[in-house]
């Protein structure tokens, strides 16, 4: 190489990286921030005359990172009902995916002496451990989503219901298409390795089975709004014709939308899973090939928090005759159409 | 080695890579018939490969060079996000949709850069200064995004980039062209053979008069940049920015371009092996999936096709070394 090319290479990849640096301070605004505000809709109202203020609580709070839309909810959804209540003081713990650190949040609650804990736990089994040890020091435990190992670990247990899911989204399915046992029935699953994947997809089997049906193709993805979309394409080139699919989850359901728009395809139904406000209003807009999603409410921490009051304050529940709040509270996995679409939209949650 | 130059290294490997393919399509053709081998099946094919592929392009260069590029995967998630923010879309909005790309393809080269200077001049390990990027671009694109997914409301920039031309889908193209363009960087350059020289023996390359601080500097940046396209690709594929785009990525990268025949300890590196390599592993998974198999069943044969591949290349180097002495 010559000098004079040397040179001119130089000051072409100088000039190159000077453009590329102006550029990112050109865009440098990474805000987020909407050119519209846009006030956020009211949740649904239920009032009982158990929220009268009644003794100061301490509720001690601890969730898995936000890492995606529905995790990032169930936190918010939490602080928004806590801060309903001025008899409750809710201390939130920075949410982590170590259990290390996750156990410590709790070690910390029990040496500040928290009326109450409420705990998603990253895994409910390494968990179990400390949520026993908050039980022996009398600070009832809300266990939320993920379960202990053990029945004493906790007080009461808000689960949703993964099973159940399945369940309803499969007999959405059965209903719009029970007339045709050769229907071509397809599932994108999350993360194969999780038990609620597992709980999911036997729901969904077991409410085919019940009408004749069966699951022709599944894929699964991870979660992931790329994932989703790599999992689709596939599925959609392996299978030419499909009358219907069922995405387990509304986070990775973008991608699964941008994978069917890019397939050009409309032949079938779509079906989410959790409930995102983005999935709520293409079922909304009527036009879309999404027809309904599967709740799997992200609104379950903020459960365990008014059965958190409820529990250190001595209270009981409403609208049942048993004395107590219960010990375990399984959620309902409604089916969101177009017809009640309007009633779920503020609960959906920003994937 | 003058009797067996017909089946010399390259040629055999190259050789090798293609049979694998070739009998990759003749299971997809075999169990599933037509559905394999239809045009829409093929575009799938190809569409899933171009992502990893650009950034395979981009890897390749780096190990040749005895480098690794741990931070792909979250380097590109970071310009997916940087570039779908809501100030980015909005001027994008009101001066055209390239500002995204710019956007995307300046945070690629500037995370690239960073790796390189530290590699070069800071003299910190390549292991573990990308390492480090990998998990700070992360950082930085959780916090960007809320953690949020960001959709793309730009219709230009989809427009253009979800189109097809001449029968395949753009961003296909745009792995031609940079596997091209990589191609004659790699083979016809002077850059590329400094590439190669840094790779084999530093030593000597030093005493060449390569300035290989700089050189090494250029190649991290040139593997952002890769990860920059390949960012602008994913938008426009989900139509979305998100901190989890791009999640693993580097492995499946890393994956392809030495199975493809790179020496994962520098001074070979081969773009037609990477290209391969990266066909390979879409294919495979394509194959899997229009036999409905278990997701678990996939990752293990993942497994064993990149095992394989390494003892092959490891056979091939001794036998290299035997004929030719």
């Amino acid at each position: 190489m010559t000098s004079s090319t040397a040179v001119r290479t130089r000051r072409v990849s100088g000039a190159f990286i000077a453009a590329a640096c102006a550029a990112l301070v050109v865009t440098g605004c990474v805000s987020n921030e909407p050119r519209d505000e846009e006030t956020a809709a009211a949740g649904p109202v239920t009032t009982t005359e158990n929220d009268e203020p009644g003794d100061e609580v301490v509720i001690g709070f601890s969730a898995p990172a936000a890492d995606h839309g529905w995790m990032g909810a169930i936190t918010a959804a939490a602080e928004a009902e806590a801060e309903k209540y001025e008899d409750v003081e809710l201390r939130v713990a920075e949410g982590t995916n170590d259990v290390n650190v996750q156990i410590s949040q709790i070690e910390g609650f029990i040496t500040d002496e928290v009326d109450a804990i409420v705990l998603l736990p990253f895994d409910g089994a390494a968990l179990t451990e400390v949520a026993l040890e908050a039980m022996e020091a009398g600070i009832p435990v809300i266990n939320v989503d993920r379960e202990f190992t053990s029945p004493f670990a906790a007080r009461t247990t808000v689960l949703g219901d993964n099973y159940g899911m399945g369940v309803s989204a499969g007999t959405y399915i059965c209903e719009q298409l029970g007339d045709n046992p050769d229907a071509v029935v397809a599932e994108i699953a999350g993360i194969d390795a999780l038990p609620l994947t597992t709980d999911r997809s036997n729901g969904f089997k077991d409410a085919l089975e019940d009408c004749g049906l069966d699951v022709d193709a599944r894929v699964a993805a991870d979660f992931t709004v790329a994932g989703g979309e790599e999992a689709t394409a596939n599925l959609l080139s392996a299978e030419p014709e499909i009358d219907a699919i069922w995405n387990h989850d509304d986070d990775q359901g973008i991608g699964v939308l941008a994978a069917i728009e890019n397939a050009g395809r409309d032949e079938f139904f779509l079906v989410g899973g959790a409930g995102s406000s983005d999935m709520m209003e293409e079922i909304q807009s009527g036009d879309s090939v999404v027809q309904a999603t599967v709740i799997y409410p992200s609104t379950q921490a903020a459960d365990g928090v008014k059965l958190a009051r409820l529990i250190a304050q001595n209270k009981t529940i409403g609208d049942l005759a048993s004395i107590g709040v219960p010990r375990t509270v399984q959620l309902f996995a409604p089916v969101v159409t177009a017809d009640n679409v309007e009633e779920y939209l503020p609960i959906g949650f920003d994937s | 080695m003058s009797g067996r130059s017909a089946l010399s290294g390259p040629a055999l490997r190259m050789g090798g890579l293609v049979l694998a393919l070739i009998l990759l399509c003749v299971v997809g053709i075999a169990t599933t018939g037509g559905r394999f081998a239809s045009a829409g099946n093929i575009t799938t094919i190809l569409s899933l490969a171009a992502v990893t592929g650009v950034v395979s392009i981009g890897m390749t260069f780096v190990i040749t060079a005895g480098g690794i590029d741990l931070s792909v995967g979250s380097v590109l998630g970071l310009a997916t996000v940087w570039a779908s923010t809501l100030s980015t879309q909005y001027m994008a909005e009101d001066y055209g949709w390239w500002v995204m790309v710019v956007t995307a393809l300046a945070v690629g080269l500037a995370a690239g850069l960073i790796n390189g200077a530290l590699v070069a001049y800071g003299k910190v390990p390549a292991f573990m200064a990308t390492l480090a990027m990998l998990a700070a671009a992360k950082g930085l694109a959780e916090l960007i995004a809320g953690r949020q997914t960001q959709r793309v409301e730009v219709d230009p920039f989809l427009d253009v980039f979800r189109a097809d031309l001449l029968g395949l889908p753009v961003i296909v193209w745009i792995f031609v062209v940079v596997a091209a363009a990589g191609w004659f960087l790699l083979n016809r350059t002077t850059f590329g053979r400094r590439t190669v020289a840094v790779g084999g023996n530093p030593e000597a390359a030093r005493l060449a008069g390569i300035k290989i601080k700089r050189h090494t500097l250029y190649l991290y940046g040139l593997t952002g940049l890769t990860a920059g396209i390949g960012a602008v690709m994913m938008l426009a594929r989900t139509t979305a920015g998100s901190s989890t785009t791009g999640t693993l990525l580097e492995l499946d990268v890393i994956a392809a371009v030495v199975v493809g025949g790179t020496l994962l300890a520098g001074g070979r590196g081969t773009i037609t092996g990477t290209v391969l390599g990266v066909l390979i592993f879409s294919t495979l998974t394509n194959v899997f999936i229009l036999n409905n198999i278990d997701s678990s069943v996939q990752a293990i044969a993942k497994g064993a096709i990149i095992v394989g591949a390494v003892l092959l290349q490891q056979w091939f180097a001794a036998r290299e070394k035997s004929t030719s002495t």
